[in-house]
């Protein structure tokens, strides 16, 4: 087909205009397979984010977009004004915070004990029991934890009651345990899975490096720390970069799981906040100004923090 | 070479650790597997560790009889069939288009798919768009909403722009049209791609549980996490003391951890699997970004 359209243009006398459209034309399939993909884009992508200048709005479902009253800023307003939301933004801080802070790091350290395994089947034994968790959704993880922290049957208040002569802890009840427990879970569920990519980067670094140092008297501490940490310091970055652009998206299924009356002092975050108000309580404008604002301010972050880094390490991710 | 005693020393240091973090990773999974096995009263008296106390089916005999386990399991099997099929099929279009120097579109798309990763809409657009479109309570909307990943179109593109140029070249002497080209050319070289992309996929499908919480009020149209979520989850009050008698009554501990284990199953035995391409895609995936 494409060999026997081409001579065809050439001949064709006002060919002005067919020429231009002519390549398109002559790969209209590739025109035609692109497009429920771009349409899927503009559907559940774009919309959306154009229906997000309801925030500015005082959107009813019966009125629709279009005849909705604009409010301008007063959405926002009312954010900073309620005091719950104060409490909801800095549990959602305070947590990502703690995130970065405790989970960030232990893929690293991780990645860096799995490399000095030297016994390899044993290193797969290991790659392949960490990376495990890493699959299952969060509602089995929350159901295994809530399950292994009941106060009832639970096997660590067993645990504490018969080997310790401690009384059974409500952990999932009290304002207290809720963050760790929160941190404490995705550090079981994805640190294995984290060291993945600091591996690799492991595996791509040059073997003389390692050579040059033992010729020079280095141990193996001494190796890791000056050959090794410096050759996955622009991954670690990248990763970091990335890490903070998520910042303030904890995640919604995680600590929906876990989250209850008891506990939702110190655990209801933004993700959480907006599905109660927003989609139950039907506070359409009030939820998607917030949403708004985390939106922004993730964007921020990260333009914020590329620039840092770009400073610092000389790594950037544009 | 010689090694020290210190560094022998770190050396079965460091054995001993990750050997104790490995099983950290999967004991936990065994105490949910010998519960499920187990009586309830041994459960309650905290008897059960890793092996089943006074074994019993009955846990899964009970979960078996009932047909909203059943419902939850029939909706997450569609969606994690027929949305892994959507997902492969409109990944792999797009990401054939934008592989090739021929489509012009090619940077245009390209920013309008990378904006959508920086800047996301908040929830609320997303439910009244899904609203609007009368997919509140359809299982399309547990598979429509995420079509493509947009990592994924990436990785995939980049896959189909590794392919040798020779081969279109020769294609197009044999005269193939584009779309032979992509069906008997491209596609049977793309099968490790593709196999990598489907488990991502169906695993995410299989996980589905935050759309389907926010899109989903009629109960037998729930996945089985759902489900899960609502036997095992919901009644963490009523797990406190103030009425474990009624937290007794409503779903006894075994049965929890069977539901675990029927939603885990499919997980498991896609795990080999999983490890294998899971691995080598994410580190292209890193490689290429």
């Amino acid at each position: 087909m494409a060999s026997s359209t081409a001579p065809a243009q050439a001949f064709r006398p006002h060919a002005d205009k067919p020429r231009k459209l002519a390549p398109i034309r002559k790969h209209g399939v590739l025109y035609l397979l692109s497009i429920p993909g771009i349409v899927y884009f503009l559907i559940f992508k774009y919309v959306p984010l154009f229906g997000s200048v309801i925030a500015f709005q005082n959107y009813s479902i019966f009125s629709g977009i279009w005849h909705s009253p604009w409010v301008g800023l007063d959405q926002f307003r009312r954010m900073f004004d309620y005091e719950d939301f104060t409490r909801i933004l800095s549990n959602t801080i305070l947590i990502g915070l703690y995130d970065l802070v405790f989970a960030f790091p232990v893929p690293i350290v991780l990645a860096l004990l799995i490399n000095e395994l030297r016994l390899l089947p044993y290193k797969r034994i290991v790659q392949t029991a960490v990376y495990l968790p890493h699959f299952l959704s969060w509602v089995i993880v929350g159901g295994i934890i809530i399950n292994f922290l009941s106060p009832t049957t639970g096997v660590v208040n067993h645990v504490l009651e018969q080997v310790f002569g401690i009384d059974a802890v409500y952990f999932l009840g009290d304002n207290s345990y809720i963050r760790t427990i929160l941190i404490g879970s995705g550090i079981w569920k994805d640190s294995g899975w984290g060291t993945i990519i600091y591996l690799a980067a492991i595996v791509g670094i040059n073997p003389d490096l390692y050579e040059a140092a033992q010729m020079d008297g280095a141990g193996r501490l001494r190796q890791v720390w000056s050959v090794t940490l410096p050759a996955i310091l622009p991954t670690i970055a990248i990763l970091f970069l990335l890490h903070i652009g998520r910042f303030l998206d904890f995640g919604f299924e995680r600590v929906f799981i876990f989250l209850n009356p008891l506990n939702s002092d110190n655990g209801d975050i933004i993700d959480t906040f907006v599905y109660r108000t927003g989609l139950i309580d039907q506070q359409y404008s009030y939820t998607t100004a917030i949403g708004l604002f985390k939106s922004v301010v993730g964007l921020l972050l990260v333009v914020i923090s590329n620039a840092l880094t770009r400073k610092t390490t000389g790594e950037s991710l544009y | 070479m010689r090694i020290s005693a210190a560094q022998r020393a770190f050396n079965w240091f460091n054995i001993c650790l990750l050997a104790f973090i490995s099983i950290t990773a999967v004991l936990p999974f065994l105490h949910v597997l010998a519960q499920s096995f187990s009586d309830n009263v041994a459960i309650d008296k905290g008897d059960v560790y890793l092996w089943p106390v006074r074994f019993t089916a009955e846990s899964y005999n009970l979960i078996f009889h009932d047909p909203t386990v059943w419902s939850s399991m029939r909706n997450s099997v569609v969606i994690t069939i027929g949305g892994t099929f959507i997902n492969l099929a409109a990944t792999a279009t797009l990401a054939y288009a934008l592989s090739r120097q021929e489509y012009r579109f090619r940077k245009v798309v390209l920013m309008m798919v990378l904006i959508t990763l920086i800047f996301q809409a908040p929830l609320i657009p997303n439910y009244l768009l899904i609203r609007n479109l009368h997919l509140l309570n359809t299982l399309w909307a547990l598979m429509l909403p995420n079509a493509i990943s947009a990592f994924n179109l990436f990785v995939m593109r980049s896959f189909f722009m590794g392919l040798p140029g020779e081969l279109i070249d020769s294609g197009r002497i044999d005269g193939c049209g584009e779309l032979r080209m992509l069906w008997s050319i491209v596609l049977p070289l793309s099968k490790p791609v593709m196999a990598t992309m489907g488990l991502i996929y169906g695993v995410n499908n299989w996980n589905t549980f935050k759309d389907a919480i926010y899109y989903i009020t009629k109960n037998n149209l729930i996945p089985i996490q759902v489900k899960l979520q609502q036997m095992v989850v919901d009644n963490t009050l009523g797990n406190s003391d103030i009425n474990s008698e009624m937290a007794k009554l409503l779903s006894p501990e075994g049965i929890k951890m069977a539901v675990i284990i029927v939603a885990t199953i499919p997980i498991m035995m896609a795990y080999p699997f999983l490890q294998k391409y899971f691995v080598k895609g994410m580190m292209v995936g890193s490689i290429k970004s």
